[in-house]
Parts: C-alpha cells; sequence; structure tokens
C-alpha cells in the first residue's frame, strides 16, 4: 500500500470531528446528568433515631434516604451465634466485629442485596433475615447466607449522639 | 412497494398526488397483494394494530386525570376510578388492554415461530418486531408503576435493581435510574414521561415494520415464495380487511369480557395498597405477561449470571433466523420441527406457572429443567434440525396446495408422475 500523505483537509476534517464530538459531548452531559440525585435529595442525608425504648431481642425499621433501616438490639445468645461462625462458610466474608462495632447493636439497611425487596425479621435458615422475593437467608449479623444475594446487607455510616440515640448517615 | 403506476382519477386528486404521492400510498395498501390462503393466525397483526391505538387513546385520557407524583399518584387513580366520568372504564380499558397487547404478540410471534416468518428475506421485520417487543415490555413496566400501589413499587425495585447486577458501575446506574437512593418520587415522573413516550416509538416502528413487510409481501401457511400479484394473491381491500375485521371483533369480545366481567383478575390485589417502603409484600409477581422471563431470572442461584440468562431469553430470538438452519419455512412440512415447536409452546407455559410460583423446592427444581430447555431449543435443536430433518415435500404453488387437497398429497403424487416420466 501506498503512504499517503496526511494533507492539510484531513487535519481539518479530524480537528472538526474533535471539537464536534465534544460538542455534542457537552450538550448530551447535562441531559443526562439531571437523571441523578439532586439537591433536595442529597440534602436528606441523615435521620437521629431515638433508640431508648428498644428491648433485646427487638429490631425497628426506620426510614432513611428513603430506604429502609435496620436497628436490632441483639440478645447475647444472637451475638455470640454471629461472632462463632467461620469465615470460610461466609459468601461474603466479614466479620461480625466490624459490622457491629457495639455488639448489642446492629444497624443495616434494610435491602436484600439481590434485588432490593425487605427482607424479613427473626425469618429464615440462620435465625437472622429471609427475603420472601426471592429466598435469600441472613444471619444473626445480617449476612448472607444462603439464596441468590450476593453480598451481606450494607451497614450504613451510623453513631451513637448519647446513650439513647442514632444518627444514621 | 410493488411497481405499479397509479393514477388519481380526479383532476385535484392528481394534482395533490403530484405533489405528495399520500394517494398512490393509499391505492398500494388496498391493492397489496396478499396470499390467498392466509388462516386466523394471520389477522393478528391488524389485532395488534387496534390494541396499539386503545392504548394511546386511552392512556391520553387517564393522562388528563393523574397525577404523577409519589403523594398523589395513587389517591388520583382511585380518583379516575370513583369520581371521572366513564373514569373506570377507560382505566380498565387501559389495564385490560395492556394484557389483551400481550397476548396477541404472543400468538403473533409464536404464529411466525410456526410459519418460519422470520426466516430470510424477512429477517429485518422479525428484528423490528422483537424490538417493539422490548420497548411494549417496557412501556407496560412503567405503566405498571404509575398507580404507586405495593406491587407497583416493590415491581420497581426489583426490576430497576437488576441493573445493580452490572460490575462496577451497577450501581452508579440504579441511583441515575431512580433520581435518589430508592424508588421514590424521581423515579415516579421519568417512568410516566418514558411511559408517554414508548408508545409513540412503537407507533413509528409499527410503520418500519409494515414497511419491510410489504417488501417481500406476507409468509404464508405453505411458506413458499409465490408470485405477486397471481393467481395465488388476493387485494389486501376487501378480503383481507373483511377477515381482519372479523377476527377483530372475535378478540373484542374476549377483550370485553375481561374488562366489563373480571376486570382485576389478571392484576394483583396488593396493588390496591398504597405503596409503603418499609414492607416489602410476601409475595412479589410480576404482570402474567412476563413470568417465564421471570422464572427463568429465578432459576439460575447467581445474580449477575440470572440477569444475564433473562435478557439472553429474550436477545436471543433476534438471532432466531440465523440459528434456525433449516431452508424450509413452514412447520406443515417440518415433521420433527412441528414436534419441537410444540415442546417449546408447552416449555413457556411452564416457565409461565413456575414463575408465578414460590422460588423453592420442586418448582425451582422444574423452572431450571424448564430454563435449561427453552436455551437448547434455540442453541441446539434448531441448528441441527436444519442439517437433520427429513422434510416434506414443498407444493409449488398456494393454487396446487388449495385445489389439490392434502398439500403433502398432492405433490408426492406429483412427484411420482415426475419420476415415473423418468
Amino acid at each position: 500500500m501506498l503512504e499517503k500523505k496526511p494533507k492539510r483537509r484531513d487535519f481539518l476534517f479530524t480537528a472538526s470531528y474533535a471539537v464536534g464530538a465534544v460538542g455534542v459531548g457537552a450538550v448530551v452531559w447535562p441531559l443526562i446528568d439531571q437523571m441523578n440525585p439532586d439537591a433536595s435529595v442529597k440534602a436528606l442525608a441523615s435521620t437521629e433515631v431515638d433508640v431508648s425504648t428498644l428491648k433485646p431481642g427487638n429490631t425497628i425499621t426506620v426510614l432513611w434516604r428513603g430506604k429502609p433501616v435496620f436497628i436490632r438490639r441483639r440478645t447475647q445468645d444472637e451475638i455470640s451465634e454471629a461472632r462463632s461462625v467461620k469465615m470460610e462458610d461466609l459468601i461474603h466474608p466479614e466479620k461480625d466485629e466490624d459490622r457491629a462495632k457495639n455488639p448489642e447493636w446492629l444497624v443495616m439497611l434494610g435491602v436484600c442485596t439481590h434485588l432490593g425487596c425487605v427482607p424479613l425479621n427473626d425469618k429464615g435458615d440462620y435465625d437472622g433475615w429471609f427475603c420472601p422475593c426471592h429466598g435469600s437467608h441472613y444471619d444473626t449479623s445480617g449476612r448472607i447466607r444462603k439464596g441468590p444475594a450476593p453480598l451481606n446487607m450494607e451497614v450504613p455510616k451510623y453513631e451513637f449522639v448519647n446513650a439513647n440515640t442514632i444518627k444514621i448517615g | 412497494m410493488s411497481e405499479h403506476n397509479y393514477t388519481p382519477a380526479s383532476k385535484v386528486g392528481k394534482w395533490f398526488n403530484d405533489r405528495l404521492p399520500l394517494l398512490t400510498l393509499a391505492n398500494h395498501l388496498t391493492d397489496y397483494p396478499t396470499p390467498k390462503n392466509l388462516n386466523y393466525w394471520w389477522t393478528f397483526g391488524g389485532i395488534l394494530t387496534f390494541c396499539l391505538i386503545t392504548q394511546i387513546v386511552t392512556g391520553l385520557t387517564l393522562a388528563m386525570h393523574y397525577i404523577a407524583h409519589a403523594d398523589m399518584a395513587f389517591e388520583s387513580v382511585e380518583h379516575i376510578m370513583r369520581d371521572v366520568n366513564y373514569g373506570w372504564l377507560i382505566r380498565y380499558i387501559h389495564a385490560n388492554g395492556a394484557s389483551m397487547f400481550f397476548l396477541a404478540v404472543y400468538i403473533h410471534i409464536f404464529r411466525s415461530l410456526f410459519y418460519g416468518s422470520y426466516k430470510s428475506p424477512r429477517e429485518i421485520i422479525w428484528i423490528i418486531g422483537i424490538i417493539i417487543y422490548l420497548l411494549m415490555m417496557a412501556a407496560a413496566f412503567m405503566g405498571y408503576v404509575l398507580p404507586w400501589g405495593q406491587m407497583s413499587f416493590w415491581g420497581a425495585t426489583v426490576i430497576t435493581n437488576l441493573f445493580s447486577a452490572i460490575p462496577l458501575v451497577g450501581e452508579g446506574i440504579v441511583t441515575w435510574l431512580w433520581g435518589g437512593y430508592s424508588v421514590d418520587n424521581p423515579t415516579l415522573t421519568r417512568f410516566f414521561t418514558l411511559h408517554y413516550l414508548i408508545p409513540f416509538l412503537i407507533l413509528g416502528l409499527v410503520v418500519l415494520h409494515i414497511w419491510a413487510l410489504h417488501v417481500p409481501g406476507n409468509n404464508n401457511p405453505v411458506g413458499i415464495d409465490i408470485k405477486k400479484p397471481s393467481k395465488d394473491t388476493v387485494p389486501f381491500h376487501p378480503y383481507i380487511v373483511i377477515k381482519d375485521g372479523f377476527a377483530l371483533l372475535m378478540f373484542m369480545i374476549v377483550f370485553a369480557f375481561f374488562v366489563f366481567y373480571s376486570p382485576n383478575i389478571l392484576g394483583h390485589a396488593d396493588n390496591y395498597i398504597e405503596a409503603n417502603p418499609m414492607v416489602t409484600p410476601a409475595h412479589i409477581v410480576p404482570e402474567w405477561y412476563l413470568l417465564p422471563f421471570y422464572a427463568i431470572l429465578r432459576s439460575v442461584p447467581d445474580k449477575l449470571l440470572g440477569v444475564v440468562a433473562m435478557l439472553s431469553a429474550i436477545l436471543i430470538l433476534a438471532v432466531l433466523p440465523w440459528l434456525d438452519t433449516s431452508k424450509i419455512r413452514s412447520a406443515v412440512f417440518r415433521p420433527l420441527y412441528k414436534q419441537f415447536y410444540w415442546i417449546l409452546v408447552a416449555d413457556v407455559l411452564v416457565l409461565g406457572y413456575m414463575g408465578a410460583m414460590p422460588a423453592e423446592g420442586l418448582y425451582l427444581l422444574i423452572a431450571r429443567v424448564a430454563t435449561a430447555y427453552y436455551f437448547l431449543h434455540f442453541l441446539v435443536v434448531l441448528p441441527l434440525l436444519g442439517f437433520k430433518e427429513r422434510t416434506l415435500p414443498v407444493p409449488l404453488s398456494i393454487t396446487e396446495s388449495v385445489l389439490g387437497g392434502s398439500p403433502n398429497l398432492a405433490t408426492a403424487m406429483q412427484k411420482e408422475k415426475i419420476d415415473k416420466l423418468k
């Protein structure tokens, strides 16, 4: 094949296409990005919850960013059950110590990591949660043990503002 | 389009037609040569056009009363049902119309599968049809979200979460689809917008679908190429118009039965409970027409692979013209394919039933076998059949198959005669 020497016209074509592509991109991006969470949605980032009335073995569900958050005050049995599990038995290995800094309190998004349903309390083969949609079983630490979900239920950023109040987000 | 030259009779008509040949188009559509042996399975194209127009007209009128807002959507639907003049009728026609649309489209698709209508030279018609089918599913799904009931909300949650299976960017895409951190008002308003848009996209594709059809002309029950126009064809008007019209009337009886006697039987009672992000209904099921794909999704224990399997189940149809290696179109002359065809029909029905049942125990096992068979049919059976199957002799023309009684017999006899002469 003959080697073609780039001409002035080739340069003009390439430059025009490049400028055109940047222009199209600049116009298309705002049209795409407008669908991302807006400022008002982002502003609702944290929720404070009073947990003083919660007894051991009970769970409350609160709404945070439109999603349910489970706050469970775990019993001693549940804690020891969660902490005695071997890492190699887990689909998504995470230590209970890392998921619940204060072992009595488990705070996590009540959202099944499969397709986003809300799992049911005190159900399933591992005494934790069971998702009715597609049959995922979670243990007393909210870790996935059986079923199609790939990950443990997510632990959001939270802190104890005082002994009775948890701030999520 | 056919080659005929058309000149309008009136002077005004000619003047107009020289500037915009709409009358030529109308003449092409009325005179369009159609195989004379088309049976009632061929009337569903017309029925589907009727369904699309019904959905657009009822949808437009519903949109005059519906409010796309998370706090008001549920109430506005009840307002339509109770207060708006004939609101109940329009909404029930729209809701059941979606089911009727899918009923008709499934018959239309399975007709194509039986008579090999997807084969050369009709691949583009078929692929446009598959795109229409995908858009129908998108429109139906988003429409189901609009009443903002429990099934709306959780259906939307589950389906949008399918995208989270995509590695790396999945979560970002889901947040982008939602416009938030869960299904909420921004999701509802964009679904309403898209639900309004898609029917018009479908309408445009239907025009292309029919245009592409009018290039080679209709396939027919014996699946042979015919000369057009010839003894084998009749003009579209009045012959096909009347036949389609009669079939449409029969279809409308079924439609009306659902609308007037059991308008909620195809829906789910949970959708009359307002959406609640804190509680998932015990048993989430999609609308009946999506159940086979839902069963495929659930039969795969891995999240990403489940989603891939479900999408492949639909997209595999797009490459069907190249998976089916047989030169013979109609199943009438393919004794083995005919049996596999009916097994596939049964398989899809089984998948549909399993999709409605809880994903556990025997149900799950059957769903898995049926899923495996579904892919086996398209990826193994169809390619092999083209080489292995002994097809029956095909008639040379439609006239022969109509006048000569059983087409197989007539041709076999003719072939025998020819052989004797040799």
